[in-house]
């Protein structure tokens, strides 16, 4: 179930903060779970939504759930530190309680991959909204062909998760990183992320599912590569950010052409906004 | 007078407007209606006639908005004003949620939601039309705006045919008017003598059997008939809408947008007092203590720099990009969205705009150069 099927859109529901770990500078996981038993044991959510977070007195933030989508765990949100609500989120301490509404948006189309490889790329912290589906993808892992994690940062010190890398390594998927700018004891690539994509193997591009999140540049230079590469526009899925202010296709504000992001995203196929994300200041 | 049968037409004799308003106030409705102030009719809560602009009419322009006294004394010889209906059924600044501070934590409900009955009095055909537009965004979408909801199920409307057209008008190039057609509970055209009344609803039914109405002669059909025909007669300007979809977002790139930003002052009015416009942005408010907060919505305008802004800055970052928003959202991606055109053709935005700023000219001027810039393109993602 969701939170949504009450008589307001706008319902917020108390939840605590169990943990927060910093991931890296500027970046913590923030762990929560809703305060009502009976919500906490029903909510579900699929990866790549987004939950709705208030910090009463502060504002609202959306923020895309990078928790394990199997079972009714708590539910983490990696944050970056950027605006005046997310600084906020960041001065409070494990047992306070906020808000949370959600899941909202579409999802990445895990059953409609299933038999193909699939290629997850990440930007910075573009890895988080991933999450969920890599956890997913590995819980089931026989069902793809094989899974790739090509993943940007801009140093070594600003790359997310480094501790579960080797895990999903483990578990079946192959993780390659580059960073923009490397130091002494790096031993990746160094450059953007399309390079990696670049010299990928692809024993099978028509059969080859590609899950994108990151910078908008990115993702546009990447999908120019993929296609490149003769992956089918079709297969090419990428999570877009605009401002929220609703999440329910009510305030306006996430438009992106004639889609509400909150909506009709934050997860897209390529070749359905195409047109529109090549278009400067739409 | 009981049992009135639907779609007979009745007359109330003009004495008798009083009545109207009288009854709809014993039922606990609060009238809002047409009222001259500052310079302009607006509206606002009517108690009798005599708040009505009897004897006012305007001239409007592009930029260009004048009251005049009329040679009659016509309670509605006028057209439309800055104001739309939608700050009752959408209010300006309304508060959505509550939280207070527990020893546990927050304590989080719903904002207080119990407008006055509102009954409207004086909408016209293009308002109807802007009201079953803003009726898709909040009512007929995945969610339902409770804030929209508790007003709107309980307006009574009474809907006045245009007897004349401002210069700014074209609701026959949308199809939204000048006839009142439907939407409405009941439907006034005004003569000298009195109103023309047809009843649109069961509860218009119900209130027309409590009013001292008489049969509608045949020259008084007649003579509302001529009388609507002047307003059709009147309305000068035009709106091609052949594709305008297509038209729009196959010309993202025109030179025209440009051209427009050069004069748009990126001032918000056209959003303002369009009719259907229902962005909004949410924002908190909290007491000294911190211990009570609440989030309140307030009107938005995709003119406003902020309105797109994301960490790292906003998205439309020039008028230009505003602009484009603004009538690409009106005129093509509300099809998308809402199966139906964001605009009704009510003109206001081009009284309104400060520059004179005509959105049939910039159209006209897209197609005029079409196929400059023609990428496809596919529908909204769904
Ligand atoms: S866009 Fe202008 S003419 Fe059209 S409904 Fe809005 S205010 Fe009226
Ligand atoms: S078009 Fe006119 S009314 Fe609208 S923002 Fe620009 S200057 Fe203001
Ligand atoms: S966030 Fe409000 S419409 Fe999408």
């Amino acid at each position: 179930m969701t939170l949504q099927t009450g008589i307001n859109p706008w319902q917020s529901h108390p939840a605590v903060i169990e943990s927060i770990t910093l991931e890296v500078a500027g970046v913590a996981t923030f762990r929560l779970r809703l305060q009502s038993e009976e919500l906490a044991a029903s909510y579900r959510f699929e990866p790549g939504q987004f939950n709705m977070l208030w910090v009463p007195g502060a504002g609202e933030v959306a923020i895309s759930l990078s928790a394990d989508p199997n079972g009714a765990g708590p539910l983490d949100h990696t944050i970056r530190a950027a605006g005046n609500v997310t600084r906020l989120l960041f001065r409070q301490t494990h047992g306070s309680v906020i808000g949370l509404r959600g899941p909202y948006g579409t999802s990445w189309p895990l059953e409609q991959a299933v038999g193909s490889h699939v290629i997850l790329i990440a930007g910075g912290i573009g890895l988080a909204p991933l999450r969920p589906a890599i956890l997913a993808l590995l819980a089931q892992r026989d069902r793809y062909e094989s899974l790739t994690l090509l993943c940007g940062a801009r140093s070594p010190d600003t790359l997310l998760y480094p501790a579960e890398r080797a895990e999903w390594e483990r578990g079946g998927m192959k993780v390659l990183t580059t960073v923009d700018r490397a130091d002494g004891q790096w031993k990746g690539a160094v450059g953007v992320v399309t390079l990696l994509l670049d010299r990928l193997t692809l024993p099978d591009p028509q059969q080859t599912t590609v899950f994108m999140c990151g910078p908008e540049i990115m993702m546009r230079f990447c999908a120019l590569t993929a296609l490149d590469r003769g992956i089918p526009a079709e297969n090419l899925w990428l999570s877009a950010e605009r401002n929220m202010q609703c999440a329910v296709g009510l305030c306006g504000h996430c438009q992106w052409g004639p889609n509400f992001v909150c909506r009709e995203g934050p997860v897209f196929r390529y070749d359905r906004i195409a047109p529109f994300l090549n278009v400067e200041g739409l | 007078m009981t049992n009135l049968p639907l779609q007979t037409t009745w007359f109330l004799p003009r004495g008798e407007l009083s009545r109207l308003i009288e009854t709809l106030r014993a039922d606990g409705y609060e009238v809002v209606g047409p009222t001259v102030d500052q310079g302009a009719i607006v509206y606002s809560e009517i108690r009798s006639t005599d708040d009505l602009p009897k004897g006012w009419t305007e001239t409007q322009g592009p930029g260009q908005y004048r009251l005049e006294r009329r040679t009659d004394d016509a309670y509605f010889g006028f057209t439309v004003g800055p104001h739309s209906w939608k700050k009752y059924l959408f209010p300006p600044l309304v508060t959505v949620s509550t939280a207070e501070r527990t020893p546990d934590g927050w304590s989080i409900s719903d904002g207080k939601n119990d407008p006055p009955k509102y009954a409207f009095l004086g909408v016209r055909a293009c308002e109807l039309a802007a009201i079953a537009v803003q009726d898709r965004t909040f009512l007929h979408g995945p969610y339902v705006d409770p804030v929209y909801k508790a007003r709107r199920d309980q307006a009574f409307i009474i809907a006045v045919n245009c007897t004349q057209a401002a210069s700014t008008c074209f609701c026959t190039s949308m199809g939204t008017g000048p006839r009142c057609t439907r939407g409405f509970d009941l439907a006034l055209t005004e003569l000298p003598a009195g109103f023309l009344v047809e009843v649109g609803s069961p509860a218009g039914e119900a209130l027309a059997a409590r009013l001292p109405l008489v049969e509608a002669a045949e020259d008084h059909t007649r003579e509302a008939e001529a009388r609507r025909q002047n307003a059709v007669d009147q309305i000068q300007r035009r709106m091609d809408t052949t594709g305008i979809r297509d038209l729009l977002l196959q010309n993202l790139e025109h030179p025209r947008w440009s051209d427009v930003a050069q004069r748009c002052l990126s001032c918000t009015n056209c959003t303002m007092v369009c009719p259907t416009c229902f962005c909004h942005s949410v924002r908190d408010v909290s007491d000294l203590t911190g211990d009570q907060a609440r989030r309140e919505r307030q009107w938005d305008s995709c003119f406003n720099l902020d309105f797109s802004y994301m960490n790292g800055g906003p998205v439309r970052n020039d008028v230009r990009s505003r602009y484009r928003q603004w009538l690409t959202h009106k005129l093509a991606s509300w099809f998308d969205q809402f199966d139906v055109s964001g605009c009704v053709g009510c003109g206001r935005c081009i009284t309104w705009c400060p520059v004179g700023i005509d959105l049939t000219e910039e159209v006209a001027a897209i197609r005029s150069s079409d196929g400059l810039q023609r990428p496809p393109v596919s529908p909204a993602a769904t």
